[in-house]
């Protein structure tokens, strides 16, 4: 059964984290176990946004290639904290604090994008070719924009930016964990709640309103809720593209099920799987240090020309 | 009764339907039939209420498809479109099972599970129950979908192409099964047929439409002559009477 295969992945995740915190614990235990406590927050909210999230936009745009950060989600976030700097200077941006930015982020980011995505999905979900290649166009286009303001605006502000950008697991405001976490909780919460809709939207459109599904609204807040994840995602530690399509795909294939109420904590789940795996296995038993996106991303990328050449075949 | 009134489809700039006044009666077998492009699927789009019309309206069961709630709208009247889109690794019961949605809204109950048995056995589909329809031929897969459209239980059941991809068997079985659904009055069926024949043998009326123009409508006989059908057509047919049904061939 599906459900039952979700709670040994569960179990699964719960031994890795453990074994994440205890190997090799020495003295000072508190301070080593505080920074890896840390560490394991940020690996375990980004993995399970980027799994959910993805799984969220697949179903939504009926494509299975497609992820958030394939068409450049998180280069709309990077754009929004950017311009926010290019408003606000880097000391006034600063200045708010990290709370009420976020959420003020996450909100604006969740406009940008049902504007944006909004558009694209109603107009060219029938046409998943020219979907993908706009999908990524766009992706390109945001990242561009996003590095030319940054290559407009004064060095000092570029730094807060750059911060902004550059964090990694390694450097995780434990403030900032807070606020990734409740967010991203609640996005996964609402998103199980409408899980049964979420089925039906994957029907697809035409299909899904003859069955008295108000279509666009569930978009309208699957579209939300993504965006909320990955802010959470990218501002804990940056993109990582193919992340998203490699747990997508694994939690497809591992329950067997089209259920958003399997489908969205598996995802969630083996993203978070995947990351604290990865980089268990990087920093401890291999002792480096940086390896980690470099290798979901080749992975990921594998996935990603395997399901092109398959979808080919049939 | 579907009652429409000067209704006008454009998509862009490229009128598809115009003016079209009609009204159709509730009980039987309506069959539209007529040339690629001429309106058929967009007014059964028009009259399910998934597509809105650019000018007029359409009241079904008096209900205004537009403007009453969506569930509303799916419990009155349910499509079967021409090309649904695929979700791989969905087993076919439970494809069917989404046809009850307008029902339930996520949480079955035993008579939703009822109905969809009984749509799973009223289309044959008992045995392939279990499979996912990506693993179905064209012909199985379109069965998949009737009875989806089945077990939404609605009063208008409308069928865009229904005969599509179906061997004589199973096309012979599903106009029986349609003709029997509506003879004991709470179905009501609108078909958009290609197959001629299959509409005079088992439609009640026929709405013969043209360039986005109703040119005929009225009971099958009326309807079936070689001078309609030739100017609907613009190719010249046969009439003939093969054991008191009519039977079209075109020369």
């Amino acid at each position: 059964m599906a459900e039952r295969r979700v709670l040994w992945l569960a179990l699964a995740l719960l031994v890795l984290c453990g074994a994440f915190l205890a190997w090799h614990l020495r003295a000072p235990m508190g301070f080593i176990l505080g920074l890896r406590a840390a560490k394991l927050g940020a690996l375990v909210c980004v993995g399970a946004a980027t799994g959910a999230a993805t799984v969220l936009f697949q179903t939504v745009a009926g494509n299975r290639l497609l992820t958030p950060g394939l068409v450049g989600f998180d280069a709309l976030f990077v754009l929004m904290q950017t311009l926010l700097v290019l408003l606000l200077g880097g000391v006034g941006a600063a200045a708010i604090p990290a709370g009420p930015r976020f959420l003020m982020e996450v909100a604006a980011l969740g406009a940008a994008s049902v504007a944006l995505f909004g558009l694209l999905l109603r107009r060219d979900a029938r046409d998943i070719t020219r979907m993908i290649l706009t999908g990524i166009i766009l992706g390109v286009l945001l990242r561009g924009l996003a590095s030319m303001v940054q290559r407009l605006m004064d060095p000092s502000d570029f730094a807060v930016v750059q911060q902004a950008m550059f964090a990694s697991f390694g450097r995780v405001d434990p403030q900032q964990l807070a606020f990734s976490a409740v967010v991203l909780l609640a996005a996964l919460a609402v998103a199980l709640r409408m899980a049964p809709a979420l089925d039906v939207a994957g029907l697809g459109r035409d299909t899904a309103r003859g069955l008295g599904l108000d279509h666009d609204r569930v978009v309208m807040t699957a579209l939300l809720l993504m965006a909320a994840m990955v802010s959470v995602a990218t501002a804990l530690v940056g993109p990582i593209t193919f992340l998203g399509l490699l747990t997508a795909s694994l939690a497809r294939q591992v329950t067997g099920s089209h259920r958003h109420a399997v489908l969205l904590p598996a995802a969630a789940i083996l993203g978070a799987l995947i990351l604290v795996a990865g980089q268990f296995l990087f920093e401890r038993l291999m002792g480096s240090q940086s390896a980690l996106a470099v290798i979901v991303e080749f992975f990921g990328g594998l996935v990603f020309l395997f399901l092109v050449l398959k979808r080919r075949r049939r | 009764m579907i009652e429409i009134s000067s209704l006008s489809y454009h998509a862009g700039p490229t009128p598809i339907l115009h003016e079209i006044s009609t009204r159709i009666e509730s009980g039987g077998i309506t069959a539209l039939i007529g040339p690629n492009g001429a309106g058929k699927s967009t007014l059964l789009h028009c009259i399910s209420g998934l597509e809105t019309p650019s000018v007029g309206s359409v009241r079904i069961n008096g209900i205004d498809p537009f403007s009453v709630p969506h569930r509303q709208r799916a419990r009155t009247v349910a499509l079967l479109q021409q090309s649904p889109a695929l979700v791989s690794r969905l087993r076919v019961r439970e494809l069917v099972s989404f046809g009850r949605w307008p029902h339930h809204q996520g949480r079955p109950r035993r008579e939703d599970e009822e109905a969809v048995d009984r749509a799973l056995v009223a289309f044959a589909l008992s045995d392939l129950a279990e499979r996912t329809i990506d693993t179905l031929s064209g012909g199985q897969r379109q069965r998949a979908f009737i009875a989806m459209t089945y077990a939404q239980d609605t009063p208008w059941m409308l069928l865009d192409e229904p005969l599509n991809a179906l061997d004589p068997r199973h096309a012979r079985d599903l106009m029986a099964r349609l003709h029997g659904l509506s003879r004991d009055g709470t179905r009501s069926i609108v078909i958009v047929l290609h197959d001629i024949n299959a509409a005079a043998g088992w439609a009640d009326h026929i709405v013969a439409m043209k360039d986005g123009r109703i040119v005929a409508q009225d009971e099958s006989a009326a309807v079936l002559t070689e001078d309609t059908l030739r100017d609907v057509f613009d190719t010249p047919f046969e009439l003939l009477h093969h054991k008191g049904r009519p039977v079209v061939v075109a020369r």
